[in-house]
């Protein structure tokens, strides 16, 4: 296998396990341990994109999650199928497994020839704001030019085709000390925090090995010996603690309130043998008593024209690849920088046999130690130079660099021949977790940078994301954060760097494409253009050249900037603030997100105990809140309209059966139930007889109707109350809420009993002769069971509850029993009812029966502002009761004006003609727009037993004006009707009320 | 998410409870004799207040009761929990967690 750019000996990839992926079709080699990126550069490529806006070669910047350039599509499990593909991973993070298939992305055809490549040259038109500005006019453009350009052009690479065919966990967790990284900081941090060994610590670390920067560090050493000695060491330490949980590959993505930290772990994806039962991923929720931030920082890159060709990396990453991965990133390297922390790179780069050249931006006098160590390597170093450009296009060719002066001028420019740059502005805390938590950000002038200040939480930052750098003080950082105390020896550090914003050059600014954001494709001059225009605010800069905004929320761009808006606007960076930081810190997949909630498990249907056989008898369903409830059974080719027209016709001729288990029951209890019910409801409870029931009204303390439905007083303190549907958990919250905190001294208690007991209603002329064979300990005479009374007994054995009530107008009676007696009853009932054509119905054919004989559904006709006097429902309000929740708000100025909507009825002119549901009402169709409503209609049905269509309206003075005629809204235009009572159909036997 | 200390059950995670908008406000003991200037101040007028406001919240997920709580709407933070039916207590003291 071809690895020319692979180091014959060192790094920390396992030899022994050699592999190969699939990079845009050609394989490349590798072994455990590496990552994509890592190959590819050991392949002797860096060709690993097409930038966004532009469609620029780009390559590897960075060796870490805060890659913004070589963005990949990787289908994990391509053996197994589709469905296993997710777009923009990063390359530096791609832990190489055998058989990953990975794409680049924004190329058409190809990575190495892309037609978008034009917009390069078209960048003028692409400059700061020009989505704002472009795509404003002329309107006619938007369906057919912007909106393409823009779908196409937006966002990163591919969405999946497929659903994710894979499965991923979650799980809570609690603990005393919550580690966030697990390089020198973290570490030491983790061994200090679980000393006590009643102190549960997590330490998560998102890579896939831990030891964070000294991973990629071959010199320095810790007390004598190498720095990864000092790592094994303190994991082996943590291992034996059992208090310690160790997490690697698990990203703290998210900090919400109370130390609420959430995480996300890779359990999967680099297995090579995962069984297909194994969750891909698991999202952690973690309660901390404490967390202990040690995210290490991230280091910025130089700003220069053509910063971003391929093999212009970041110096750290150079060292990580040499070190860690025995990659080569080129044979010849410029090192260019601000700070001390890249001479190691160049010392690295030198010791590995590459050429090296370092151009320091400082003056000879302004650096430290680290100048001499490398002349004394032999490496070249120019101090006091520039970097005016990089040459090469799919590769970089070359570096001009030139002295600059006293004063700030260019001298003459040389160009370093090189493949590969390692580039270093210095470094940038990653604060990104601290400022979720609500931390205040304090800058820090020397360092150049925003640290952790005032905390808004217990928390506590260690290591470089709180500003310290040299390895020995890390250490020590870490330790004290975790409780702890420690002093090492350590290797020192190269610290100190100048910070820089721009790269002086004396090319003309207007035309470099200096790049400050990698990913969003923002240059230097786009921010520049954006403060001309007026933008001052970064909060406002970053929304108008989108700098920042990428997947990788500007790791390494935000502090670049910042900068630069500050220099342009003349002010210190302070003042320009910072933008705020949120979640989650790296992508997380929706996967993980949603965990197991999906398919049948993302909102759980609820059904009855009757739903199989309703199944089964080929029910149509439609959902009612949580519930499916069978809508109409249709017979061989009937649609819903037919269907509804023969189950309405059957109920009224002889017998219909009907599934109201959904109904919500409540059971009210105690000696001052009456009492309760008598205040909460509009109606007077007192006098209701045991065994008898009533049609109760419930309003809101603002007087509008909350709920109804029949009430049965079970015993002198007991009452069975049912409610719509729908209203069923809100109705028991509203009650428990007066119990507890107006009422406390009235001893009741509630209990919901929907699920307890199954409902099935009988209702129509022969409801009684079907019922009564089965029925035992039940005297059905009328004097002693009439309509709207309640009894117990049994019913095909099974104890129930048996109401004679009819929401129908026909005799009618709904069977209680325990729900899982219900569908064995139901059956029983069916089969008899054979020899009256029994007929199965659902809920459209009972909303029409119950608008033929005028019966109202709360939610339907009411929508939260009607009163009982709207509804033509007055007789229902107690005028003795001193008091009930609403009662004072009935006689409030508005709720007794003239002009309220009142429940009418509606009979259009033709009568086939089934107006809308929801559609407007007008007294004069020709009218000037905009017009004067009057109200609306709110239920509406081809009724067969009426011969026509009905409807229920809401309409002003409605009840004032019956037999007048109106106008309603049909899609076509208006339509006729004549107002009328909201009751249609005359029937002869039950009446609803008692 | 925040966690709240039921004062029956004690820290719960925010998704186990209910807000019940503004504490304190006593419904009128006779409606009928109220205003309905009054009446409408009882309805509808709350103090809406930047910093510490109390409120009634139940625990719906958990042991189903209703209590009062003081909660910072700046920070987000709960100073503290009590029972209903006790005073409001004095802003900032009995702490729950900082
Ligand atoms: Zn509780």
């Amino acid at each position: 296998m071809n690895q020319p750019f692979r180091l014959a000996a060192g790094g920390r990839v396992d030899r022994s396990r050699p592999l190969t992926v699939t990079f845009n079709g050609r394989k490349l080699s590798g072994y455990r341990g590496d990552t994509i990126a890592s190959m590819l550069l050991a392949s002797g490529s860096h060709l690993a994109g097409r930038s966004f806006k532009y469609h620029r070669p780009r390559g590897i910047l960075s060796h870490g999650s805060d890659e913004p350039s070589a963005l990949l599509s990787v289908d994990w499990r391509a053996d197994r199928g589709p469905g296993y593909r997710d777009p923009n991973n990063r390359a530096t993070v791609v832990e190489a497994r055998e058989g990953l298939v990975a794409k680049t992305q924004n190329h058409w055809p190809s990575l190495e020839t892309d037609v978008g490549a034009v917009n390069d040259l078209l960048s003028p038109i692409f400059v700061a704001g020009f989505y704002y500005k472009t795509f404003m006019w002329p309107r006619k453009f938007w369906d057919k030019v912007y909106e393409p350009v823009i779908r196409r052009a937006a966002g990163l690479g591919e969405a999946p085709e497929v659903p994710d065919s894979d499965r991923y966990a979650n799980r809570h967790a609690h603990c005393d000390v919550l580690v966030v990284g697990a390089g020198p900081a973290g570490l030491s941090a983790a061994l200090a925090a679980s000393a006590d060994g009643s102190k549960r610590v997590i330490l998560a670390d998102e890579g896939f090995e831990l030891g964070g920067s000294l991973l990629n560090d071959a010199t320095s050493t810790i007390e004598g010996k190498p720095a990864m000695a000092w790592v094994e060491e303190t994991l082996a330490a943590l291992d034996a603690r059992e208090n310690v949980v160790v997490l690697p590959r698990t990203t703290v993505f998210g900090y919400y309130n109370h130390n609420h930290v959430a995480m996300v772990e890779r359990v999967a994806d680099h297995r090579d043998a995962a069984p297909e039962s194994l969750a891909r991923e698991r999202l952690w929720q973690v309660r901390a008593g404490e967390v202990i931030l040690a995210a290490g920082s991230h280091e910025r890159p130089l700003v220069f024209e053509n910063n971003d060709r391929p093999g212009i990396m970041l110096a750290d990453s150079v060292r990580a690849f040499i070190n860690r991965y025995a990659v080569l990133p080129g044979k010849e390297i410029v090192v260019a920088t601000s700070g001390a922390s890249a001479y190691r790179a160049a010392l690295d780069a030198k010791a590995a046999g590459m050429g090296v050249t370092l151009v320091d931006i400082r003056l000879e006098q302004d650096c430290g130690a680290e100048l001499a160590d490398a002349r004394a390597a032999g490496i070249t170093v120019k101090t006091g130079h520039t970097v005016i450009k990089s040459l090469g296009t799919k590769r970089v060719t070359g570096l001009v660099v030139a002295p600059l002066g006293n004063g700030g001028q260019i001298g003459d420019k040389t160009t370093l021949a090189c493949d590969c740059v390692g580039m270093s502005g210095g470094w940038t805390p990653s604060v990104h977790l601290f400022s979720q938590s609500r931390g205040k950000l304090a800058f820090d002038a020397e360092l150049d940078a925003f640290l952790p200040g005032q905390s808004a939480q217990a928390e506590r930052s260690a290591g470089a994301c709180h500003g310290v750098y040299d390895l020995a003080a890390v250490i020590a950082d870490g330790a004290k954060a975790g409780g702890g105390s420690v002093t090492v020896e350590a290797t020192p550090s190269y610290t100190g760097f100048q910070p820089v914003r721009v790269l002086p050059t004396d090319a003309d600014p207007s035309r470099v494409k200096a790049f400050i954001d990698f990913q969003n494709d923002v240059t230097a001059k786009d921010i520049k253009l954006a403060v001309r225009e007026g933008f001052q605010s970064i909060e406002h800069v970053k929304r108008y050249t989108t700098t920042g905004m990428a997947t990788d929320q500007g790791k390494t761009s935000n502090m670049n900037a910042l900068g630069l808006v500050a220099g342009t606007l003349g002010r210190e960076l302070p003042a320009v603030g910072t933008t705020t930081f949120r979640p989650p810190y790296t992508p997380v997949t929706f996967g993980a997100l949603v965990g197991p909630a999906r398919d049948d498990l993302f909102d759980p249907v609820r059904k009855t105990a009757i739903d199989p056989w309703a199944e089964k008898n080929g029910a149509v369903f439609e959902p009612v809140g949580l519930w499916r409830r069978a809508r109409y059974f249709p017979k061989d080719g009937e649609d819903m309209r037919a269907a509804v027209a023969r189950e309405t016709k059957a109920v009224r001729t002889s017998v219909g059966i009907f599934d109201a288990s959904t109904l919500g029951k409540i059971e009210i209890v105690g000696p001052d139930a009456a009492e309760f019910m008598n205040r909460i409801y509009t109606n007077a409870w007192t006098k209701l007889k045991p065994g008898r029931c009533r049609y109760g009204l419930m309003l809101r303390e603002d007087g509008f109707v909350y709920d109804d439905g029949v009430v049965a007083r079970l015993a002198e303190d007991r009452f069975h109350v049912t409610t719509t549907t729908g209203g069923a958990p809100r109705v028991l919250a509203h009650m428990e809420d007066y119990l507890q905190t107006e009422w406390p001294d009235l001893d009741v208690f509630l209990t919901s009993i929907t699920e307890q007991w199954a409902v099935i209603a009988l209702q129509g002329p022969n409801a009684r002769k079907l019922l009564e064979p089965f029925v035992t300990d039940v005297d059905f005479s009328d004097d002693v069971f009439p309509h709207m009374s309640v009894t117990s007994g049994f019913v095909c054995g099974v104890p129930c509850r048996l109401f004679r009530v009819s929401f129908t107008g026909e005799q009618g009676f709904e069977i209680n029993v325990p729900a899982d007696y219900a569908e064995s009853v139901w059956k029983t009932l069916y089969e008899a009812g054979q020899k009256y054509d029994i007929v199965p119905y659902g809920t459209e054919t009972m909303h029409v029966l119950r608008c033929e004989v005028g019966f109202i559904i709360v939610g339907q006709e009411t929508d939260g502002t009607a009163t009982p006097d709207d509804l033509g429902l007055s007789g229902l309000v107690s005028k003795v009761k001193p008091d009930f929740v609403g009662k004072r708000s009935l006689t409030r100025p508005d709720m007794v004006a003239s002009g309220r909507k009142q429940l009418v009825g509606l009979l259009t002119k033709n009568s086939d003609e089934v107006l809308d549901e929801g559609a407007q009402i007008v007294d004069d169709p020709a009218q000037p727009i905009p017009m004067k409503m009057l109200g609306h209609v709110t239920s509406s049905y081809a009724s067969s037993n009426c011969g026509r269509s009905i409807a229920m309206a809401m309409l002003a003075d409605g009840r004032s004006r019956i037999g007048e005629t109106v106008w309603v809204t049909t899609p076509q235009g208006f339509t006729e009707a004549t107002i009328s009572n909201a009751v249609f159909y005359d029937v002869k036997g039950e009446t609803a009320d008692a | 998410m925040l966690l709240i200390r039921c004062p029956y059950c004690g820290e719960r995670p925010e998704v186990e409870f209910h807000c019940g908008g503004e504490a304190h406000i006593a419904r009128p003991e006779t409606p009928t004799e109220t205003s309905d200037a009054d009446w409408a101040g009882f309805l509808y007028y709350r103090t809406n207040p930047r910093g510490v406001h109390a409120e009634r919240w139940v625990h719906n997920h958990g042991c189903g009761r209703w209590f009062n709580a003081l909660r910072d709407t700046v920070s987000d933070r709960f100073v503290t929990t009590y029972e209903m039916g006790t005073p409001r207590p004095e802003a900032g003291s009995d702490v729950t967690r900082a």
